[in-house]
């Protein structure tokens, strides 16, 4: 078993440069890693520099204007060598991605090619890293698309994106990902354009396909039920950074950054009285200060204090593998005892026979 | 898709009617009359007078009209006054001239207009941009004839690389089948023969190429700009695919999706422009005919063959309309 995780991310940030214009710091130092085989959530809300920083990792940001920073290990094949996949040459790159790095985008009608045949946009792929032609690519093609869900393939293979509904171009596009059964997956808001029924189709499919073959997830995601369900490890970002990082279990029990116990309160609860108002965070992402002054976050904050500002709060950890960002964190116990008496929602083990 | 052809037919049937009416009114007003053409310089007014009569021009307008028409629907569009043959005759023998040339002029544009906008695309704001950019503002503003003139001037007369004049050298005995003389050439064979067209063809084709060029490669360069921020260029890019099958299969098959529509709109100002560029070079074709027709009030050759490049307009339009359904499945006829 080699050493270290699939992927170690280290001080990534990406900068959009513009002539005669301000630099925009879309993200400022993000760090996380993944373990083979596992699932990790990115959850923030938009704004928060949660797909800049899968672009980055897929080496897909424009090479013009962007500035990007910090380091990528990856571990190719699974291998001891660890490649930087922020410096690879762009050859490289494209040898990585789509055979061991793979991305599943947010909306799938815009990211099919509408005026290529489904099997066509699935074979490619079979074809540049599989080395398979003709027959066996479409026949392989065919067997992904059941794979995924999709009936009668052998038809749908011919027709082309305007034709598929929703979820089943949702469940193409994840057809294209695991062709080569990448090591690393990235799903960028994957349901966000679906209807909620797809969206927990789509969401089983993941998981089963990522638990079968061993691939590592990286879920990106808004949405703290998605995670809830699905993820080992959660990093919440804010504002470019990480404030939050922790184990499924643990962060849900115990959020200690403000921003995430907001996040968590904000969720609408269903046996809350009719008449109380849901908990929204004050303000929106565009408040935020720049960390370089102090916690991005404080202006929003609940338990904002002076000492937040004059600088970047460190990443502490109290509880071994629970880290955050914060010099006033929500206290646990505090925290603990309003998860009683009021279960976050999308915990699946929280509610304690109430009803059902 | 029948259906869709046939609605498209019955819908250029007005369009070509209410042409007809136009072309009519504006033909007559043109001054003078084709009593000056055709009779010495000094003949008597009463000998012009009595031409007119005899030739009906002095009758109500729309009484002349409805006598064009009455023929029309026989499919009898009369005789040319220059020539006395049947306008359907000369149209036959001067078409393929101006088919090569057009054919010719659509295939500079293409082959250089795609390739630049793309260029232009991908380096958009360099410096071969901005000179793509602005060199195609030239060609749009460049008038045709203007352009022949110069290419004329500098490439045949002063520099000699290429013939001034005609489709072919006077004197080569060439076979005829289509009329159209670098592809009869070729058919039979007579290789001599079809280089001699083609090099007649280069000058005139360039010149009519100037404007579909331009207009081209500003439509490529708008879509290849646009065709590379879609989310499935990413997508495409995100599969690790090549370069060349990214930019091929991806980009510039969605992004030649306009410049389809666009080169059958083009068609119509390839006609037009032919009629000078023919002119200038002495092609030979329908466009230099139109243009001795407007000088000697050929009045018949004037109206028949303008309607039959409107249909043939209206035509090529259609044509493109399908070909484009089988290039983009959104907007294919059920």
């Amino acid at each position: 078993m080699p050493a270290g995780p699939l992927l170690a991310v280290d001080d990534l940030s990406v900068t959009f440069t513009q002539r005669r214009r301000r630099d925009v710091k879309a993200v400022d130092g993000i760090s996380f890693s993944l373990d083979e085989g596992s699932v990790v959530g990115l959850v923030g809300e938009s704004g928060c520099g949660k797909s800049v920083t899968s672009l980055a990792l897929m080496g897909l940001l424009p090479s013009r204007g962007v500035r990007v920073a910090g380091r990528a290990g990856f571990r190719p094949g699974g291998g001891d060598t660890e490649a930087d996949l922020l410096s690879l040459p762009s050859r490289r790159m494209r040898d990585l991605r789509g055979r061991e790095l793979a991305m599943v985008f947010q909306d799938p009608l815009s990211s099919l090619n509408p005026v290529v045949p489904i099997g066509r946009q699935v074979t490619e792929i079979l074809v540049r890293h599989r080395g398979l032609k003709g027959r066996a690519a479409r026949s392989a093609a065919a067997d992904l698309l059941a794979r995924v869900g999709i009936p009668d393939p052998g038809r749908r293979l011919r027709e082309y994106p305007h034709e598929l509904s929703g979820g089943m171009r949702q469940r193409a596009l994840i057809a294209m990902a695991v062709a080569c059964r990448p090591r690393l997956m990235i799903a960028d808001e994957p349901t966000t354009a679906l209807d909620v029924t797809i969206q927990a189709q789509i969401l089983e499919l993941l998981k089963e396909l990522v638990t079968e073959e061993g691939t590592a997830l990286l879920m990106i995601t808004h949405d703290l039920g998605i995670v809830a369900g699905l993820c080992d490890e959660i990093n919440v970002l804010y504002a470019g950074r990480v404030v939050e990082s922790a184990q499924r279990h643990e962060l849900f029990r115990a959020p200690t950054h403000p921003y995430t116990a907001g996040l968590l309160a904000s969720i609408p609860r269903l046996h809350a009285s009719r008449d109380l108002p849901l908990t929204p965070i004050r303000g929106t992402v565009n408040d935020a200060i720049d960390w370089t002054d102090g916690c991005a976050f404080a202006p929003r904050c609940d338990n904002y204090a002076e000492d937040c500002l004059g600088g970047p709060p460190h990443m502490r950890e109290e509880r071994a593998g629970h880290r955050f960002r914060c010099v006033h964190p929500v206290r646990t116990d505090a925290a603990a005892v309003s998860a009683e008496q009021s279960p976050a929602a999308p915990e699946p083990s929280a509610p304690k026979g109430e009803d059902r | 898709m029948l259906r869709f052809i046939v609605r498209r037919v019955l819908q250029a049937v007005p369009t070509l009617f209410g042409l007809s009416i136009l072309l009519f009114i504006w033909v007559r007003a043109l001054p003078g009359g084709p009593e000056y053409a055709l009779l010495p310089e000094n003949a008597t007014a009463e000998q012009r007078a009595a031409l007119r009569r005899a030739m009906g021009l002095d009758d109500p307008v729309i009484v002349q009209y409805g006598a064009f028409l009455g023929r029309l629907l026989q499919g009898d569009l009369g005789q040319s006054l220059q020539t006395g043959r049947p306008v359907l005759t000369e149209f036959a023998m001067k078409f393929p001239a101006t088919v090569e040339l057009a054919v010719m002029a659509m295939i500079i544009a293409v082959s250089a207009g795609v390739p630049l906008g793309y260029l232009a695309a991908r380096r958009s704001g360099g410096a071969l941009d901005s000179l793509v950019v602005g060199g195609s503002l030239v060609g749009i503003c460049t008038p045709v004839f203007f352009l022949a003139f110069v290419l004329k001037l500098v490439f045949a007369e002063q520099l000699g690389v290429f013939p001034s004049a005609f489709r072919q050298t006077p004197g080569i005995d060439a076979t005829r089948i289509t009329g159209l003389f670098v592809v009869d050439g070729i058919a039979t064979r007579e290789w001599d023969a079809a280089w001699d067209a083609f090099m007649h063809l280069v000058l005139p084709g360039l010149a009519l190429a100037s404007i579909p060029l331009a207009v081209i490669v500003r439509m490529t360069r708008a879509g290849v700009i646009e065709v590379l921020g879609e989310d499935y260029v990413r997508t495409a890019e995100a599969k690790g695919l090549h370069r060349r099958t990214v930019r091929g299969r991806h980009v510039l098959r969605n992004a030649m999706l306009p410049v389809v529509t666009a080169i059958g709109l083009l068609s119509g100002a390839l006609l037009a422009g032919a009629v000078l560029t023919e002119s200038v070079f002495a092609f030979g074709g329908i466009g230099q005919f139109i243009y001795s027709a407007t000088q000697t009030r050929d009045y018949p050759v004037l109206l028949g063959f303008i309607l039959i490049i409107a249909a043939l307009y209206v035509l090529i339009n259609l044509i493109v309309d399908i070909s484009y359904s089988l290039l983009d499945p959104r907007v294919r006829v059920s």
